[in-house]
């Protein structure tokens, strides 16, 4: 069976074809294309501008999907496309495309769950069998772990995602959004030296950014690091007797960073102990940082178990993810119909049926 | 990503390196390792507590965290005790990890069954059957569960009244204690004191909104851990209403807090 996926539930569009062969042998990928939009520094990505994007560059990519995977419109089973959560009117381009494509075509419309779709592609790509999950994006920061055919969310944040708070203080700073601002956060805390306090916002298994982001951001403010125009290269850090002084952007974005991955890497590790598993998988868009999957690795070693997680073309959003879980439901015989193919900005994890899962 | 290397745990601290006999590793939870161990003479059992330190963390953060966390359980519990909710005593403490191997908190031991294991043994023998019991069988089992669940409704509210929070309330975290040791028969498994135990996320507080939050904790962790209890939580409310004055008010607060997408607010 091949079922096409049409993700764009943020700044990504990603269009992705999988095979899951019918003599049970392992899924393929076909084909995994992804466009970002990309906002200047200092901004952050509209929902309207984004949506044009997305409208301009879907069908360019569904075209080139099907060229890439060499499959023609007859041998595809399924179309799947994210019903949620996301932004709404990126989420509402890509719905009407996958519903086109599935009236032009005349195939089956399957909506996904953006969370069970990375998910379901993380433990596909890392062939972990029942993980304790930690989905951390840029909209997103859930511990999960899957019991009597869903996934329950253990610990979540509060207030906002782990990746907007990265974000938005690249944003403080005048980082790069490209190709991620987070991938430009990881590249400058590997510069930082000095560790400066920032609050720690653990509760149980959730967590809170926003106080950090603020605190962080008011440091930035307080040292003269936010706004364009800043020359930190040449910033020498005068240090006290103490070894503390000035802080630079990168040392502000390394203690940012050691906080909240040590937040995330206790609320995963809260969550081992209590459901009993020695196995991490990290998914989503944050999962690339490879400090966070130091620290996690260093966690799970500890627990006698381990890590498993992805690169950047699978953790980031992408439409195999959604292929990949649209055909594990299309195949339990699931089909969202027409009238009901709508899509929506909050859609939880553990509102899914697993069907598929033991 | 997998990273094979084989896994000692850590040494215990100083004190602990004597003891005879040494103490014995029982749980290795998120924080903390627990031991079994004695306290003065050879009879008197003894939790120990070890917080090792985290080597993901940044050093400085690890020492920041491990020594506010320490003092702020070791200081809820004290007072609880004063209080006279069932917790268990604090014995000693060493919040700096003087030997390098971590910080420790020495407590009572309670002699019991962790609550979660309580309800699993009960949710398994209902799968294997007992879902068919009618009548008085059925009635009796289900009183037996509303009344450990009023009794856990109790002592949240005796600690809520003594203005504290425990910050994470689940099954795992409360002990039935039994005054012996092991199996006891089914008719009588859900009898007994409930004792709260691990405030290593406890906080002093009286705002009806931590307390609200604190009950909507525990009632998520029964509704992914115990899917066949869940039904009986109202129960636990039941034993906190008629646990302390400003009951009422935090009851009523739950609500709030159960319509909010997002699960607890930040105020303060």
């Amino acid at each position: 069976m091949i079922a096409i996926g049409l993700e764009g539930s943020a700044n990504k569009l990603g269009v992705g074809i999988m095979m899951h062969p019918d003599n049970g042998s392992p899924p393929q990928v076909l084909a995994n294309i992804r466009h970002t939009y990309v906002s200047p520094p200092g901004e952050g990505f509209l929902p309207k501008d984004t949506a044009r994007h997305h409208r301009s560059w879907v069908v360019k990519l569904v075209k080139k999907a099907l060229k890439e995977a060499r499959v023609s419109v007859r041998d595809v089973d399924c179309i799947c496309f994210t019903k949620g959560p996301g932004m709404g009117a990126p989420l509402q381009s890509v719905a009407v495309a996958a519903r086109m494509l599935s009236l032009l075509w005349g195939k089956a419309l399957v909506g996904v769950n953006h969370c069970v779709g990375h998910i379901e592609m993380g433990r596909l790509i890392t062939g972990a069998t029942n993980p304790v999950v930690l989905y951390v994006s840029g909209g997103n920061t859930q511990v999960i772990a899957y019991s009597s055919q869903r996934y329950r969310i253990f610990g979540e944040t509060l207030d906002i995602a782990v990746g907007n708070c990265l974000d938005r203080f690249a944003r403080t700073l005048h980082i790069s959004n490209d190709p991620a601002p987070g991938y430009n956060i990881e590249q400058l805390a590997k510069k930082g030296r000095q560790l400066v306090d920032l609050p720690y916002t653990v509760k149980g298994m959730d967590c809170s950014f926003s106080g950090i982001l603020a605190a962080v951001d008011g440091l930035a403010a307080t040292y003269g690091l936010g706004g364009k125009g800043k020359d930190d290269e040449t910033d020498t850090p005068v240090l006290d007797a103490d070894g503390n002084g000035k802080p630079t952007p990168a040392d502000l974005c390394f203690s940012l960073q050691e906080t909240i991955f040590s937040m995330l890497v206790e609320i995963t590790e809260r969550a081992m102990a209590h459901v009993g598993s020695k196995e991490v998988l990290i998914v989503g868009g944050v999962g690339c940082n490879e400090r966070l999957q130091e620290m996690m690795g260093i966690m799970a070693r500890d627990r006698g178990g381990n890590v498993h997680a992805t690169d950047e073309r699978f953790c980031i959003d992408n439409g195999i993810m959604i292929a990949q879980a649209g055909l594990l439901a299309y195949k339990t015989g699931f089909q969202t119909p027409l009238m009901d193919s709508t899509c929506t900005q909050r859609f939880r994890t553990d509102d899914v049926f697993i069907k598929w899962r033991g | 990503m997998a990273s094979p290397e084989p896994y000692t745990p850590p040494p215990l601290p100083t004190p602990f390196t004597h003891t005879t006999p040494p103490p014995t590793l029982l749980t290795q939870g998120a924080e903390a390792h627990i031991y079994k161990t004695t306290h003065l003479t050879p009879t008197t059992p003894a939790a120990l507590k070890v917080r090792p330190s985290k080597p993901y963390r940044h050093p400085i953060l690890d020492r920041r965290l491990t020594r506010q966390r320490i003092l702020q359980e070791a200081r809820c519990l004290v007072k609880l005790v004063r209080e006279g909710v069932s917790v268990p005593a604090v014995f000693a403490l060493d919040w700096e990890g003087q030997s390098g191997d971590g910080a420790w908190l020495l407590m009572e031991w309670i002699e019991g069954v962790v609550v979660r294991v309580v309800f699993e043994r009960w949710e398994a023998f209902m799968k294997a059957g007992g879902e068919g019991l009618r009548g008085e069988r059925w009635r009796a089992e289900e009183e037996k569960v509303r009344g450990l669940m009023r009794g856990i409704g109790a002592v949240v509210g005796g600690l809520h009244r003594a203005g504290v929070i425990h910050g994470d309330l689940t099954t795992s975290n409360l002990i039935l204690r039994s005054g012996v040791e092991g199996e006891r028969e089914r008719e009588r498994e859900m009898e007994g004191e409930v004792v709260l135990i691990d405030f290593g996320l406890a906080a002093q507080s009286s705002s009806e909104e931590d307390r609200a939050v604190d009950l909507y904790v525990l009632e998520r962790a029964f509704g992914s851990t115990h899917p066949r209890c869940e039904m009986f939580f109202g129960e636990v409310l039941v034993g906190y209403r008629d646990s302390y004055k400003g009951a009422a008010v935090t009851l009523k607060r739950l609500q709030d807090v159960r319509m909010r997408g997002r699960k607890r607010s930040m105020i303060g």
